[in-house]
């Protein structure tokens, strides 16, 4: 399968998104935010980073870069795509996620290891995380504190929509081991469509165990299997 | 010609830099603050001779797209001359 990484001013983590796809035994390469075409990819990472510097809000200028038009279409056709953290952001500010990305709720950049529940194995991003297993899986944000207003949340439980929430060590969502304060503890969401996603912790830190947990690679491994199975449909 | 826009957190959204700086604030022994909301101010200079109503459109168009985030904020925009 091959991946299209995003390479916004300022994205720092698309290197570690192409080692961890090409890792795991796929392709992978760069697109840079001025490219008006993907090329012939089956999946889209936007990567983590801190695209123009941050400047007036995570994400809000990124979202405007030309390969956004292309990215926009791509999932307008039900392609794959996939934010980490500053690329949740962007996708949250091109409206192609709900909500938004807020400031940490006590100020601080918070850069940890922290374990995520998944809330439904029903989507191209969770289907092939084993039942139960929590994934410890590092963050580094200072912005990544999850708000939607109350009717956007709604349909988010509603629809199923929410991925991944933070959650102890026992599984429990508790206060203590949400790092930003996101709303319902929500660490990542994904649209109606089910065909993209977001989530601020970072899972490509995490696809080899030599890094502290190797539970990341149950994301991209759900990708590759739905990847997989469109292709399989098609030819039939 | 200056268009000068306000930017603050909607009030339903956890503003926790505006809670520190009241924090802040009674502790430095001013008293009676009820609440502090920290936001953005945006200064935007118009070449001399554009049309005010034409100015107030466009830019109120970029203060809703791209300027703030109607999900968590709101906005101001005032055009001086």
């Amino acid at each position: 399968m091959n991946f299209a990484v995003l390479q916004f001013p300022a994205s720092n983590c698309d290197q570690d998104a192409i080692h961890a796809i090409r890792l795991l035994g796929h392709s992978a390469r760069y697109v840079w935010h001025k490219e008006t075409s993907l090329g012939d990819v089956h999946a889209v990472i936007a990567p983590g980073g801190f695209s123009y510097g941050d400047y007036l809000r995570c994400g809000a200028i990124a979202r405007f870069s030309p390969v956004m038009q292309a990215v926009k279409q791509f999932a307008d056709n039900g392609g794959l795509v996939l934010g980490i953290c500053n690329g949740f952001q962007v996708l949250a500010e091109a409206g192609l996620l709900p909500g938004a990305l807020i400031r940490n709720r006590d100020l601080q950049f918070h850069c940890e290891h922290i374990y995520l529940k998944t809330a439904t194995p029903d989507s191209p991003f969770t289907n092939k995380i084993p039942a139960g297993k929590l994934l410890k899986i590092p963050v580094a944000h200072g912005e990544g504190c999850y708000y939607a207003d109350k009717e956007t949340l709604d349909r988010l439980v509603a629809h199923r929509q929410v991925l991944w929430q933070y959650c102890d060590a026992n599984g429990n969502l508790t206060d203590v081991a949400n790092p930003n304060g996101s709303l319902m503890n929500i660490a990542g969401i994904c649209n109606e469509s089910r065909n993209v996603a977001g989530l601020m912790p970072h899972p490509e830190r995490a696809s080899e165990s030599l890094l502290g947990s190797d539970d990341g690679k149950w994301i991209f491994e759900s990708i590759f299997g739905a990847l997989e199975k469109k292709t399989a449909a098609k030819v039939a | 010609m200056k268009a000068k826009i306000v930017i603050t957190p909607k009030k339903a959204v956890v503003d926790p830099q505006g809670k520190t700086v009241q924090s802040a604030l009674e502790h430095m022994g001013y008293t009676g603050v009820t609440a502090v909301h920290v936001g953005k101010y945006i200064e935007i200079d118009l070449a001399p001779g554009a049309d005010k109503a034409a100015a107030q459109q466009a830019l109120s168009g970029a203060a809703h797209k791209f300027l703030s985030n109607p999900i968590i904020e709101d906005y101001k925009l005032e055009i001086t001359e």
